[in-house]
């Protein structure tokens, strides 16, 4: 059987999900024995390859860049999990949606809070803009299975992998449904 | 005092002619999630995760609030049920700013509770993200709105245990907050003896105490049943 295609993505989120990852300790090595990870924020891959078959997604949808690679991986990928609480409900990373858009927060961060030379950050093609709200990525992409966690432990995210190795459902039940 | 005989899930039970279809499925040992029920104050049927299904009745009926009748078959988890409180937990979810990893009741939280009961994986809802105050001008309690699900807990525990009624509820729908007096900051509303029975009854970290920090503020429920035992029953000795 062909290894698996292993992708993991971090969007507007603190990476404590791929810390949390990470904590899988020495499942990582089984891990590794059985899958291939093809693009990660821990591989330097620099294109989301053509197919993979699971992807995790760690935070919330929260600029351009973010919207625009989402739909690519999901044009490319059999099985999305929203990996986390940023990802799942939007969690800290949406905590400014309440503020109202973004043109307000931008200005008071870096302009009125600033110091020294306050400005905008603008590069076209190079600064990702960001949205006037953030959103949980089954706003914006279907999603095939919830992770939640702010981090979700690493026995969940365990829990999950073992199942979608051996082609199980992905769902989770009780505990491993917590939030926060 | 007359009886009477039902079946709730098909088990035959019976109850008091004044108890409601809860309380006897209770007794029966049959669990129907609540949220807003609060042992020592009264029903109120806010939450509406309660909700049974009465053969011959059309429409869904809070368990808290309806009093049995003889010969009533009552359903309390039906595929239909599972699904409206799913939804109604995901509607909670979406309608404040629930950010459980940085709330104070995280971990110790009924809603988070139920959540995970009901087998909430997400809120199909957009979420609304509502611009809402917190009141920390009374010093020792505060008043999150963000994580208020209005269930009123303490706007009963205030007027039927403390016999205070400084928390009430204004506006409708989405625009209801609780308020304390006539809607001034809490520190101002000379209702409030600060006895500490709303933070108590709160069942998420919509009001807390001040100094509480993510996942530290746990609750205990059983001082204010304690509390109406003893004034009913006299008794106030383990």
């Amino acid at each position: 059987m062909a290894r698996m295609k292993v992708a993991t993505v971090w969007f507007g989120g603190c990476s404590g999900c791929h810390m949390s990852f990470l904590d899988l300790d020495e499942f990582l090595i089984d891990l590794a024995a059985q899958v291939d990870i093809v693009y990660s924020p821990v591989a330097d891959v620099k294109e989301y390859p053509s197919h993979v078959d699971i992807c995790l997604i760690e935070g919330a949808v929260a600029n351009d860049e973010h919207v625009e690679l989402a739909h690519l991986i999901r044009q490319n990928t059999d099985i999305i999990i929203a990996f986390g609480d940023c990802a799942v409900t939007g969690n800290v990373t949406a905590m400014r949606n309440p503020l109202g858009t973004i043109e307000p927060i931008l200005q008071k961060v870096y302009v009125e809070a600033a110091t020294l030379h306050g400005r905008i950050p603008f590069e076209k093609g190079i600064v990702p803009q960001l949205l006037d709200r953030v959103l949980p990525l089954h706003q914006v992409i279907e999603v095939d299975a919830y992770l939640p966690g702010c981090p979700p432990p690493a026995e969940r995210i365990k829990a999950v992998l073992v199942k979608a190795l051996s082609g199980e459902p992905l769902t989770l039940e009780g505990s491993d449904l917590k939030p926060g | 005092m007359a009886v009477k005989t039902l079946t709730i899930d098909g088990k035959h039970v019976s109850a008091r002619d004044d108890q409601t279809i809860l309380q006897t499925a209770r007794e029966a040992g049959i669990r129907i999630p609540t949220l807003c029920d609060l042992p020592g104050v009264g029903p109120l049927g806010a939450c509406r995760l309660c909700l049974v299904e009465v053969t011959g009745v059309p429409k869904l009926l809070p368990a808290c609030v309806t009093v049995v009748q003889e010969g009533m078959e009552v359903q309390t988890n039906t595929e239909r049920l599972r699904r409206y409180r799913l939804m109604i937990v995901e509607l909670l979810f979406a309608e404040r700013n629930h950010v459980c990893s940085v709330c104070v009741a995280n971990n110790h939280c009924e809603l988070q509770d139920r959540a995970m009961e009901i087998g909430m994986t997400h809120s199909r809802f957009a979420y609304q993200f509502p611009k809402l105050d917190v009141d920390t001008t009374h010093g020792r309690f505060g008043i999150d709105h963000n994580r208020c699900i209005l269930c009123s807990r303490c706007v009963r525990v205030c007027d039927e245990i403390e016999g205070a009624h400084t928390w009430d509820v204004s506006g409708r729908g989405a625009n209801a907050r609780v308020i304390t007096d006539m809607n001034v900051p809490w520190g101002e509303a000379a209702s409030c003896t600060s006895c500490g029975k709303c933070v108590q009854a709160c069942p998420t970290g919509a009001i807390f105490r001040i100094g509480a920090t993510v996942a530290e503020l746990e609750k205990d429920r059983t001082q204010l049943s304690f509390i109406v035992n003893a004034r009913e029953n006299k008794q106030w000795l383990g």
